[in-house]
């Protein structure tokens, strides 16, 4: 199996409707019917699945490791983003 | 052998289910035999989900089997006690799986009969081959799917690989007219529209086995001769071997259980 013949295909599952797909894994196929195949066989064997997408691993675009720090460093520090930040009114309630 | 079972002179309805049953699991076993063996991984879980969905159908048809004959056979006494001249399996799937273009192509010849036969079977005033039948159609419809897509691929892929399909088309080929076969078994429940006629599936079969070839663009066998006898117990040298390793188990410690 060569992955000329055989490229990587990205598994995206939807388990519920109402939910979002998730990515599950990946598998190697010839072509787009083939992944789909694949991908049922091989990750919906324990019911999982209303829906299954596959995609090209060469189609996604991925962010470097090596510059994390640039991309995910700056909002560590930006605790005001997180709701438990905030103190909410007795008066309130709960939310 | 002590243990044996004696379903011989057993009414129509359980050589009817017998035969499906034997067909299912015979080719569920076959099907297994990949196992640790498939081309990639993706192929291996798919021919074991397709080999579970077949032993699944063989388990029902044999309760219900051992069930109207009454005789206390429960479905392992059936699928692991009884030789090779009192199985009923078309001769087709139990042929051996060779390389993977033969099996591809076994499965479907067989899986276009199935689909549609599982589908009118389906209707039958039977209810409990109504039941296992409506199941085991949504399966059939997608081992179909599964194998024709390899087939196409096989058949317009390199040199090598339509050579090989064409050659496991034309070795495999002579064992579809028993598909389509009816005897003296079935007449009775065909009548009573309990069975399905065979026969009257064999266009459907036809034109979707040639839409099939055309695309993948593998030439139909001109053979006319058709081989005969599984499903009266006359079967090829290869279902003793089959059995040997299938049965071995419960055969060698009779009533074992896990």
């Amino acid at each position: 199996m060569s992955e000329k013949s055989m490229p990587l295909w990205e598994v995206f599952i939807r388990a519920r409707n109402g939910l979002a797909h998730r990515h599950v894994g990946s598998v190697h196929a010839a072509d787009a019917a083939m992944a789909l195949q694949a991908a049922r066989d091989v990750y919906t064997r324990r019911g999982e699945g209303l829906s299954i997408w596959v995609v090209p691993s060469g189609a996604i675009t991925a962010s470097d490791p090596a510059e994390k720090d640039m991309m995910f460093e700056p909002t560590g520090s930006k605790i005001y983003r997180h709701p438990t930040f905030y103190k909410v009114p007795d008066d309130v309630g709960n939310m | 052998m002590s243990g044996t079972c004696e379903t011989a002179a057993a009414a129509p309805l359980v050589d009817y289910a017998l035969r499906l049953a034997d067909t299912a699991l015979i080719l569920g076993h076959r099907l297994s035999e990949w196992i640790g063996h498939a081309p990639v991984l993706e192929e291996e879980l798919a021919l074991g989900n397709i080999a579970l969905d077949l032993i699944g159908e063989a388990r029902a048809l044999y309760s219900y089997a051992g069930e109207v004959e009454g005789k206390g056979h429960d479905e392992d006494a059936l699928a692991y006690r009884r030789d090779a001249g009192q199985f009923r399996n078309l001769l087709l799937v139990e042929q051996p799986n060779g390389d993977f273009a033969q099996t591809i192509v076994r499965q479907v010849l067989y899986s276009a009969f199935a689909q549609p036969f599982w589908r009118a079977l389906a209707r039958s005033p039977d209810a409990t081959l109504a039941a296992i039948a409506a199941k085991a159609e949504k399966e059939a419809a997608y081992h179909l799917r599964h194998a024709g897509e390899w087939l196409i691929r096989l058949g317009d892929g390199t040199e090598e690989s339509h050579r090989r399909a064409q050659a496991a088309l034309d070795e495999l080929w002579p064992y579809a007219g028993e598909l389509f076969e009816r005897d003296a078994v079935e007449d009775a429940l065909v009548a009573a529209g309990i069975a399905v006629d065979p026969a009257a599936l064999r266009p459907e079969w036809e034109k979707n086995v040639a839409d099939l070839l055309a695309e993948a663009t593998l030439r139909p066998p001109a053979s006319s001769w058709m081989q005969s006898g599984g499903r009266r117990g006359r079967h090829s040298e290869h279902l003793g071997h089959l059995l040997a390793t299938m049965q071995f188990l419960q055969r060698s410690y009779p009533g074992a259980s896990w």
